[in-house]
């Protein structure tokens, strides 16, 4: 169900629409073309062996019966590719950050369960999977350092560093602030504490690098930019960009796994140089869950300070990160602790975030890695509005900003502009009906059932722009000699639908039908520099190109066609591909006459105009950080008797900006919520006092299914951001605000037993502990 | 490592190999047989992507080893749509509900819906909603799924809903 209450300006033809995707018959019919889908003559396959252990010296390494067996063409080690040198880095690294020894293969210590230690090539993945299984390491096995609290003064991880201390904020003293503190009618504090997931895309990570000789390097890897790999692959092994060229159709999910190469792709990149053989490497499950990238496993403690009227006067916040060994980036918070205000007038605020290493697997990014502000904000309102003795809607509708009170300078920084937190809220409870509700839940509550209601509030920086990588796209935009148009984008799907989205915002803005338009974005060689996915950014920055480039085409289109029609080219338009002249019916041209013209009769041309119909454009938005928002409502039933948490009813209200196509936003959104699901009930990469990770399989680390999912109802509000086409990020939102409204809808829920807990996942075990704790607590509390 | 002589009919047309006794079906379809339609998602039985229908049952082919299948007639994703290109039922309406997003776990949610639907009586809701939590997809949170699961228990296939 969907509802919206604008729609986008009249001029648009496809922008709004919920066009059928332009890929999924070819998806539908078997026929993507998936990293593993991909052979070359010659083909070997690498098998990784990987440490048993989570930390400890390497004795020795015995190859010598894997390379005895038939079918094992070789056996590399840190020393054999000592002969590659590799410039590591981070590609959301900070220039002269200390970081560990990354590399390929480790040389001498292991600092996780999984860590890659040799690459077994075989004729089959069965060969090399045999031949990883014969290769002896000899292993000085060390205490590991597992979680926040070990590493805070435990052994080092990685002792060259000298500390487990990867990245830290401490604030300066702030007298005022502790006088506010001092002077505040309530002071709560809140702590959560978020569980250690995994991304699972679908697809695992996996590779064919193929080096053809005379420089070029042909990649297919699963990743979420084909040019930034390009780029990465070209500065790691010092090769020039061109003669890396890296493709990737069809990608199966991704959720910040693939954002960049990690150790294992690189690997195999430097193993097919050495061998100059096709090498592939697809990732098992096993290794997906355990040895890959995960994420999240981050506490924070907030004292929130409040007048006795209900105001929040100021935050005060720490915040601690578990990344593993061999992070994908040095996450010191920035996000998390910057965003923590939200829409909220929230006076001041100072943080403190310390990010250590630990002898588990390395965090990557995961849709939304800054969600720990929205779920402890949100979860904190709750508890701040009990404790001033006010409604938690009352408390937000209070503290929430306003039209009016925009742009608004958050505490910390950013200017919130066009965003509707408050108006999406109404929607939401609105649609979930309140007052209903309540009555429903006290006659449940009557008959000894829990249902609960929980609500969130929020707004994303989507398509952060401030520099780096992420800074811009890029589009080209062709109509070719037939007619037919080809955009190439710096963009990259998987999943997202831009083949679709992005033709879309193309056949608008030339008057062309989106079937006449294909959308080219996964070949590093073609497209340009950009960034691709991550950080909700390609309706924004990749729209925006999109549209600027084919606004260039679309002009050159009617000064060419008026220049033939002996009409002036501001009097044409151009609909399902056929130009007119305003007012004169009977002169018609199409812009597939044009584009003959343009391309195959130089003399009937305009003077001086150069021939074709292309043009490239490359967009970085006008503010640096484009807010969406949204309010998420949902009602749960909690048995207590099992623990289990069945959700009823989920309402997604959100702003997004102009809408390219409402099917994709809902799918978006929806996506991430079921993502938000799974992390509030059901996941958890957990591992064991020796550092063993104890969910290596989809029956350990449980998702989301069919039958865990409410049916999402969905509310649209369309405030255009100031950006070209009006367009805001989406795709990271559901996994963000959903989980907060989760939580409070459980604790509404079991409000009657005094429960309370905030230790994620709240797992049918963890939820019956808490319930008993609540029940203990209360009998004592009630004891004489 | 025994090796096996094996043929098996794959959509229709008849595929000999010279297989491993460990040699998973899912890796004959996708190597040995060259339909690469049926993906590896956990090759431990449990995300359902492997999903082909073995003699018009639905199967994890991951779980199966080549061997097995000796003899068997196998169907694939890509023998679902008709000789025109005409897409299956179950694939139009996942099409025109947006069930998919990256499409990894698409062939064996296609593959499940499909062998479902060919039973008789049909399926009811509840059973298709059933058989869909045996496969997981990570992009959509099911819901073009369970729309297009309500579709094919009424029958109402053939217009778009949305």
């Amino acid at each position: 169900m969907s509802v919206e209450t604008s729609a986008p300006g009249a001029a648009a033809r496809f922008v709004g629409q919920r066009i059928p995707r332009k890929e999924d018959r070819r998806l539908l019919t078997g026929r993507g073309t998936y990293v593993d889908d991909v052979t070359a003559p010659g083909m070997l396959y690498v098998a990784f062996v990987r440490s048993p252990i989570a930390k400890g010296r390497i004795r020795s390494i015995d190859a010598t019966a894997a390379r005895a067996l038939p079918g094992v063409r070789a056996v590399l080690t840190a020393e054999e590719l000592k002969a590659l040198p590799i410039k590591y880095f981070l590609v959301f690294g900070v220039p002269g950050q200390p970081l560990p020894d990354y590399a390929p293969l480790v040389a001498d210590r292991v600092a996780q369960v999984g860590d890659p230690v040799a690459m077994v090539i075989g004729d089959s993945r069965y060969v090399a999977e045999d031949g990883a299984a014969l290769v002896e390491v000899d292993y000085d096995p060390e205490q590991p350092v597992v979680t926040i609290e070990d590493a805070r003064e435990g052994p080092l991880v990685h002792p060259r560093l000298g500390t487990n201390l990867a990245a830290a904020s401490q604030p300066a003293d702030d007298p005022e602030m502790d006088a506010i503190f001092a002077r505040a009618d309530h002071v709560v504090t809140h702590t959560v504490r978020h569980q250690r997931q995994v991304q699972s895309p679908m697809e695992t990570r996996g590779i064919l690098a193929n080096p053809l000789g005379s420089g070029e390097l042909v990649v297919h890897v699963a990743c979420q930019s084909p040019a930034q790999a390009a780029r990465y692959l070209a500065m790691l092994f010092g090769i020039p960009d061109h003669h890396v060229r890296v493709i990737a159709k069809d990608v199966g999910g991704a959720f910040g796994l693939k954002v960049q190469l990690g150790r294992e792709e690189i690997g195999v990149v430097a193993a097919s140089l050495l061998l100059r053989k096709p090498l592939k490497w697809i990732e098992d499950r096993l290794e997906n869950l355990t040895a890959g990238f995960q994420a999240r496993e981050h506490d924070m403690t907030v004292r929130l300070a409040l007048s006795k009227s209900g105001d929040i006067l100021a935050a005060d916040v720490d915040y601690e990160i578990n990344l593993g060994a061999w992070p994908q980036m040095i996450d010191g918070g920035e996000l998390a602790t910057m965003m923590l205000p939200g829409p909220y007038r929230w006076g001041r605020q100072r943080q403190r975030a310390r990010s250590y290493y630990s002898n588990t697997c390395g965090l990557a990014a995961y849709r939304g890695p800054w969600m720990m502000e929205s779920l402890v904000r949100e979860t904190m309102v709750e508890v701040a509005a009990r404790a001033v003795g006010m409604d938690p809607i009352a408390f937000r509708r209070r503290n929430l900003i306003t039209g009016a009170d925009q742009p608004f300078a958050m505490a910390t920084g950013p200017v919130l502009d066009r965003v509707t937190p408050l108006e999406t809220m109404e929607l939401a409870l609105e649609a979930i009906d309140v007052a209903a509700f309540r009555v429903e839940q006290a006659k449940a509550r009557a008959e000894g059932r829990y249902l609960g209601l929980g609500l969130s509030v929020y707004v994303e920086p989507t398509t952060i722009s401030i520099g780096g990588v992420m800074s811009s796209e890029t589009a080209q935009v062709r109509v070719e000699p037939t007619g037919k148009v080809t955009a190439i984008l710096s963009t990259h799907s998987q999943g997202h639908g831009t083949a679709t989205t992005m033709a879309q915002v193309v056949a608008d803005q030339l008057g062309v039908d989106v079937e006449d338009v294909t959308v080219l974005e996964d070949d590093s060689s073609r497209s340009g520099f950009g960034a691709g996915a991550g950080g909700s950014r390609q309706a924004v920055a990749g729209g925006g190109a999109a549209r600027r480039a084919a606004a260039q085409v679309e002009r050159k289109i009617k000064v060419i066609a008026g220049y033939l029609l002996n009409a002036n080219p501001e009097h044409l338009r151009i609909e399902h591909g056929v130009i007119r002249v305003e007012g004169e019916p009977e002169v018609t041209s199409s812009v597939a006459a044009i584009a003959a013209t343009a391309y195959l009769e130089p003399d009937r041309m305009p003077p001086d105009m150069e021939l074709g119909l292309e043009a490239q454009s490359r967009y970085r938005p006008e503010i640096p950080f484009v807010f969406s928002n949204a309010a998420h409502a949902c009602i749960v039933e909690v048995d207590v008797a099992t623990g289990v948490v069945k959700i009823r009813r989920w309402v997604a209200s959100e702003d997004c900006g102009v809408m390219i196509n409402p099917s994709v936003v809902e799918g978006q959104i929806a996506g991430g919520v079921v993502q938000g699901i799974g992390g509030v009930l059901l996941e958890h990469a957990a591992y064991d006092a020796q550092g063993n990770p104890r969910a290596a399989t989809f029956k350990d680390y449980l998702m989301p299914s069919a039958l865990d999912v409410p049916e999402i109802e969905y509310r649209h509000l369309i405030t255009p951001s100031i950006t070209e086409g009006g367009f805001k990020g989406v795709g990271e939102g559901g996994a963000i605000i959903g989980p907060p409204a989760l939580v409070n809808a459980i604790h509404d829920a079991l409000a009657p037993l005094g429960f309370s807990c905030f230790d994620l996942p709240l797992s049918p075990p963890r939820l019956l502990a808490a319930i008993e704790a609540a029940e203990a607590s209360k009998q004592v509390a009630g004891a004489p | 490592m025994s090796r096996h002589e094996i043929t098996v009919k794959v959509n229709g047309e008849a595929v000999s190999a010279t297989v491993e006794a460990r040699r998973t079906l899912v890796d004959f379809l996708r190597e040995d047989a060259g339909r690469t339609g049926s993906h590896a998602g956990c090759e431990h039985g449990v995300c359902g992507a492997c999903t082909v229908m073995v003699d018009g049952v639905a199967v994890r082919s991951c779980l199966m080893l080549a061997v097995q299948a000796d003899g068997a007639e196998v169907t694939t994703v890509e023998g679902l749509a008709d000789e025109t290109g005409k897409l299956h039922p179950v694939q139009q309406v996942l099409r025109e509900e947006h069930g998919l997003q990256c499409g990894f776990c698409t062939p064996g949610v296609v593959m499940t819906l499909a062998a479902l639907t060919a039973q008789q009586p049909p399926p009811s809701e509840e059973m298709l909603r059933d058989a869909l939590s045996g496969h997981l997809c990570r992009c959509t949170g099911y819901q073009g799924m369970l729309r297009a699961a309500r579709r094919l228990a009424r029958g109402d296939i053939g217009k778009a809903t949305a």
